[in-house]
């Protein structure tokens, strides 16, 4: 088991140059959540004296051993900047790196590598498209179209270009069950109307959206559509060029890689004509003091010398999710939702937040008369980590006129024993607090 | 006759002085103590607890004891940024000593912030900004001081240093 995973430096080479896939190992053999544990270092540390349970997935992912070791074998072995360097380290780097575009191209399905454009994360990822499209695009009276239940990271982007160039933002309703007013969204769309940007899995509820649905609408009305992949990528099998999204975002650090590395997707042709987001290194092919021209795609988005150990060490990643296999996670990971969902509701006084039909294995609620940030610090003594609060969430927390939620989150190494725990903590902090 | 106005007023002036001195009796009294004595009482009454939860359903029980803030006072102004929940914090000067008066949504908060007014309340400024708070550290609840979003105690400090440090300026005006 071990062995499956690490994936040496050597051996990555040796891919990049033969160009051969690594096929997985290991996947669709049967899930053995104790085998992808020790997969975990961090799992093994106690907190507080008690054994860690890690429920804040949909913050960000632990990472596996691969994950580090790549980073490690990096700095040991070919630390170089990349693209410029004629010497064997910086070939290396480059081809490690440019390994990961390979990589993450395949995992969204987009049709060429130059789509594929390396960011810090999602709100990098929206920050770009707002700054450049948006200012290309976007004119006095124009209408932007998001949802009630994004992240301030798929709102506040987008306030700034309406407040700059005097667009409006429009708002698609949720309802109780924490699901899009789907009816009340093709209203919405008027012909001012320019893109649309949707969040595909909620990181506050757990909802998936309909993506497809409103990107097959948005395109009758010739609006672009960006989808934010936060939560959805390391869940989902996503194939953008069959949702047909325009943009699509998504951060490494979800999807059990390295912080500070995200991918922008964009169709080409509307990469293309977009003006660079940052001047700098790397963005170029001729400077002189009248006049830059700009480098091709997807370079031209990729100024100044990027975060290489990150990204090189985020195709660990992605190639560890896919040897695991996404199927076989998810099915786990339904299981657990499932299971913490009924056991929590059982619970007097718990109501859960966000009971879509579709969700990915986020779980939120609220106890009444308890506040979230009592429930989690008592959680936190029972070395129990959940994320409490508004989830940079707060129009939604609004909506459900609740000062924040409980939220545990569910990844591959979580246990059905680690939801009898918190299951178990919850109910202890409710005698401690009420 | 102008003895016994005299004495009248005398006998006036001194009722005078005795309400003050036993105002400033009452007040002594509650704070005969010093911030760093206050601090080690605290410390003591921990040394007691052997596990967490004993300490935060004290803790707990702290909160639940605080007298509310009224209404009026929980607006905007007064509420104490950088908290994942809601904290409202009011101070007055009585003669050069600064008594606080708080409030939070969030029980362990209160608990929390029932501790720093029972160290802080009634000390002057000076005493105040040269409070050390190593209680915190000593019954364990550093935690809470980390300078993170979901947790206000180190803005609920600042914000009473803040407090002590205005009403010292205006002193000096």
């Amino acid at each position: 088991m071990v062995s499956c995973f690490t994936i040496h430096h050597s051996q990555l080479t040796t891919m990049i140059t033969t160009g051969t896939d690594i096929k997985p190992q290991i996947a669709k053999q049967s899930f053995d959540v104790t085998a992808i544990r020790n997969e975990f270092p961090v799992l093994e540390r106690k907190v507080k004296g008690k054994d860690l349970v890690y429920f804040d997935n949909a913050a960000t992912a632990q990472k596996p051993k691969v994950v580090i070791d790549a980073l490690v074998d990096y700095y040991h072995q070919y630390n170089a900047n990349i693209h410029r360097g004629i010497h064997s380290l910086a070939e290396e780097a480059t081809a490690a790196f440019e390994a990961t575009r390979d990589t993450a191209r395949e995992f969204i399905n987009a049709r060429y590598r130059e789509e594929i454009i390396f960011t810090r994360g999602v709100t990098e990822g929206i920050n770009l498209v707002a700054a450049t499209w948006g200012r290309q695009n976007i004119k006095e009276n124009d209408e932007i179209i998001i949802s009630g239940m994004e992240h301030h990271s798929n709102i506040v982007p987008w306030q700034m270009l309406c407040l700059e160039k005097k667009a409006k933002l429009k708002i698609i309703s949720v309802d109780e069950n924490g699901e899009l007013v789907m009816g009340a969204f093709e209203k919405l769309i008027s012909p001012k109307t320019k893109i649309v940007s949707i969040v595909h899995a909620s990181n506050s509820l757990g909802t998936i959206n309909p993506v497809k649905e409103i990107i097959e609408i948005a395109h009758q009305h010739n609006v672009v559509v960006l989808v934010d992949g936060a939560q959805s990528a390391v869940h989902l099998d996503i194939d953008v060029q069959d949702m047909d999204c325009d943009f699509f975002v998504l951060s490494s650090h979800k999807i059990y890689g390295p912080t500070g590395v995200g991918v922008l997707y964009g169709k080409r042709e509307l990469l293309e004509v977009m003006p660079p987001y940052m001047g700098g290194g790397e963005m170029i092919r001729e400077v002189t003091f009248d006049h830059t021209t700009y480098n091709e795609l997807p370079y031209k988005f990729e100024a100044g010398t990027p975060n290489i150990a990150d990204t090189v060490a985020f195709k660990a990643a992605l190639d560890f999710v896919n040897e695991v296999g996404k199927d076989n996670i998810r099915a786990h990971e339904e299981i657990l939702t499932k299971y913490a969902m009924d056991q929590l509701s059982k619970i007097d006084g718990v109501r859960l937040i966000g009971t879509a039909k579709h969700k990915t294995s986020v779980v939120s609620f609220i106890v009444e008369g308890v506040h979230p940030q009592d429930l989690g610090i008592i959680l936190d003594n029972y070395g129990i980590a959940v994320r409490t609060g508004h989830h940079c969430c707060q129009p939604l927390m609004n909506r459900f006129e609740i000062p924040g939620t409980v939220r545990a989150s569910f990844a591959m190494y979580n246990t059905k024993d680690e939801v009898d725990e918190l299951v178990k903590g919850v109910e202890k902090a409710i005698k401690m607090l009420k | 006759m102008v003895e016994l106005i005299g004495c009248r007023e005398h006998t006036n002036l001194f009722k005078i002085l005795i309400n003050v001195s036993l105002r400033r009796a009452a007040s002594e009294m509650e704070i005969t103590q010093t911030i760093q004595e206050t601090e080690e009482e605290i410390v003591d009454e921990f040394s007691l607890f052997d596990n967490w939860e004993d300490k935060y359903e004290y803790i707990i029980d702290l909160g639940k004891k605080l007298q509310p803030l009224e209404a009026r006072f929980k607006v905007d102004e007064n509420k104490i940024k950088g908290c994942q929940s809601q904290v409202w914090l009011i101070a007055d000067e009585v003669d050069g000593r600064i008594f606080f008066k708080a409030d939070s949504d969030a029980v362990i908060v209160r608990g929390l912030v029932s501790m720093l007014i029972r160290v802080l309340s009634g000390h002057t400024p000076d005493e105040i900004l040269n409070a050390k708070l190593d209680f915190i550290n000593k019954i364990g609840m550093t935690t809470h001081l980390a300078q993170t979003r979901s947790n206000g105690l180190l803005s609920m400090v600042k914000q009473m240093k803040n407090y002590a440090l205005a009403y010292k300026a205006k002193a000096q005006l």
